[in-house]
């Protein structure tokens, strides 16, 4: 019994290390903001990395779950009569939810993975104890273009997927349910409210920290080499993911909750 | 260990770092003074790099106190640890070159980052430092993905001496490459660190190269320094397991050690 209460402990107290050392290295990494130099031209290149170079797989994402989105809520609603209610079902869930949650599950897929990757590769290789023997903190060069780039990226991507999600959901309404055109864009803007668009953007930048964050803090902990590496990268997608849904959770109840 | 007319650049008294439950270094004391080339030996996993990374500020020691030019820089942090780093320069046993530069912009990333030089005038020193170790001015636009092991290690140097620090430490200089590059790399070391005029601090296990850029050698054993004099003496330091090491021995006191664990 002893020994099962132990091993509970001995987890607990771990993960509240883990936490620590998490918190320990966001809330370093962002006071570097503070005090020059600020790199702006790693910042710039981040931010096309993580937004440019995401867009492909996050417009394919967001029309697809749009047209997805429409379809279904069409066969179900239609068992009440209420097919009026897609273009405006579709346009509140991409805005609210989906478009902020997928793009930042594809988001944490694609660059969480790459920044864990580059940056544990830069670990066992010495490159970021380079960095430090030629007086740059890695803090500020490596891990906080990253964050700052996630937080401002992810809400412009979005937007976009946002956008194209719509469009998803108008192309399906039109062409395969017979909505007409005309009516459907009234229905999507009707009920739609500038909360409902903030909010999703807000979520956006929440999950583009996050992904940035686990991206980085399991690149720059990694060790032994190539497994290491590898192990990072893993954690660092697993982690951003679940954050993500879990910190979605709590978002919606701060903006929806009653 | 030295003469105390010198001017010590370095002093570690005391040193102690742990890794878990292993001791690797266990009071270690060893100085070095100014414009002096000292070579740490020993075999793997005796701490060396441990020692030199603790030095850098890069590992934080459990005890002990390191001196640069008198002032104790255990605990530094900070600015006050990067107006130290700039007084070093640090040749990596993988070269640790960045990929995502151009070979010139390795080079001259200290002078850029660390030092606020203007792109142009950093390009021009680090163009400077790659002719120093026999590099022409096409290779710096290559990334080092491209160069073979001993360019990346002429590279590395370059980047080591580009801001001409006041302390080079080179760790395995020579590892990995074949006898006429790893004497190609002793030369240059020795050749640069007197053009800069800066003291040098090595760790290898190579005798080879230790003898031709070393003025002293310490030998690293069991986390102490268990001898230290000038390289002429190596041969003749009536410790046996110096004997046992600078000749390669299968048997002695450290394989003896070896079976006992």
């Amino acid at each position: 019994m002893l020994k099962f209460l132990a091993a509970i402990g001995t987890v607990f107290l771990t993960f509240l290390a883990g936490t620590g050392r998490l918190v320990l290295f966001a809330g370093l990494s962002l006071a570097t903001a503070f005090s020059p130099p600020v790199y702006i031209r790693l910042i710039l290149r981040e931010m096309v990395n993580i937004g440019y170079f995401s867009l492909p797989v996050v417009g394919l994402t967001a029309i697809f779950t749009g047209m997805v989105l429409a379809l279904q809520s069409y066969t179900g609603f239609s068992r009440f009569a209420a097919e009026g209610a897609v273009a405006t079902v579709v346009v509140l869930s991409v805005t609210r939810e989906l478009g902020p949650v997928i793009t930042g599950l594809m988001v944490a897929g694609r660059v969480g993975a790459a920044m864990a990757a580059e940056i544990g590769t830069m670990r066992v290789t010495d490159q970021i104890d380079a960095l430090t023997t030629l007086s740059t903190d890695p803090l500020r060069y490596l891990v906080l273009p990253r964050l700052l780039a996630g937080l401002i990226t992810l809400p412009m991507l979005v937007l976009v997927a946002d956008i194209i999600g719509v469009f998803g959901g108008y192309l399906v309404g039109v062409y395969r349910l017979g909505f007409n055109p005309e009516a459907y864009l009234n229905r999507t803007h009707q009920y739609l409210e500038t909360n409902d668009v903030v909010s999703g953007l807000v979520k956006a930048a929440v999950f583009g920290f996050i992904v940035a964050l686990m991206g980085c803090y399991h690149g720059y902990y990694s060790r032994g080499g190539a497994q290491g590496v590898g192990q990072a990268t893993t954690y660092a997608v697993v982690s951003a993911s679940v954050l993500i849904l879990v910190s979605n959770y709590l978002l919606t109840a701060a903006f929806f909750g009653r | 260990m030295t003469n105390g007319s010198e001017v010590q650049k370095i002093v570690v008294t005391g040193l102690c770092k742990s890794f878990g439950n292993k001791r690797v270094l266990d009071g270690v004391e060893i100085d070095c003074t100014s414009g002096e080339s000292l070579v740490i030996i020993g075999g793997s996993g005796t701490g060396k790099s441990v020692l030199v990374k603790c030095i850098l500020g890069l590992l934080h020691p459990e005890a002990g106190s390191i001196r640069v030019d008198g002032a104790e820089t255990v605990g530094l942090r900070h600015a006050a640890r990067e107006r130290l780093l700039q007084k070093f320069g640090m040749l990596f046993q993988g070269g640790a070159l960045f990929d995502s530069l151009a070979v010139w912009e390795n080079v001259a990333f200290g002078l850029m980052q660390g030092r606020g030089v203007e792109r142009q005038a950093a390009k021009q020193i680090a163009l400077a430092k790659l002719a120093a170790v026999g590099l022409g001015p096409e290779v710096s636009l290559l990334r080092p993905a491209e160069l073979s092991g001993g360019m990346q290690k002429r590279v590395a140097l370059a980047r080591a001496i580009a801001a001409e620090p006041e302390v080079v430490f080179f760790d395995e200089p020579t590892t990995g490459l074949d006898p006429i590059m790893a004497d190609i790399i002793n030369n240059l070391i020795v050749k640069c660190v007197r053009e800069v005029g800066a003291t040098a601090v090595s760790i290898t296990h190579d005798l080879v190269s230790a003898r031709k850029i070393a003025d002293r050698i310490a030998m690293l054993h069991q986390g102490r320094i268990i001898w230290c004099g000038p390289t002429a003496e190596i041969d003749h330091s009536g410790n046996p397991v110096v004997d046992q090491f600078i000749n390669g021995r299968a048997e002695g006191p450290i394989k003896m050690e070896i079976r006992a664990g």
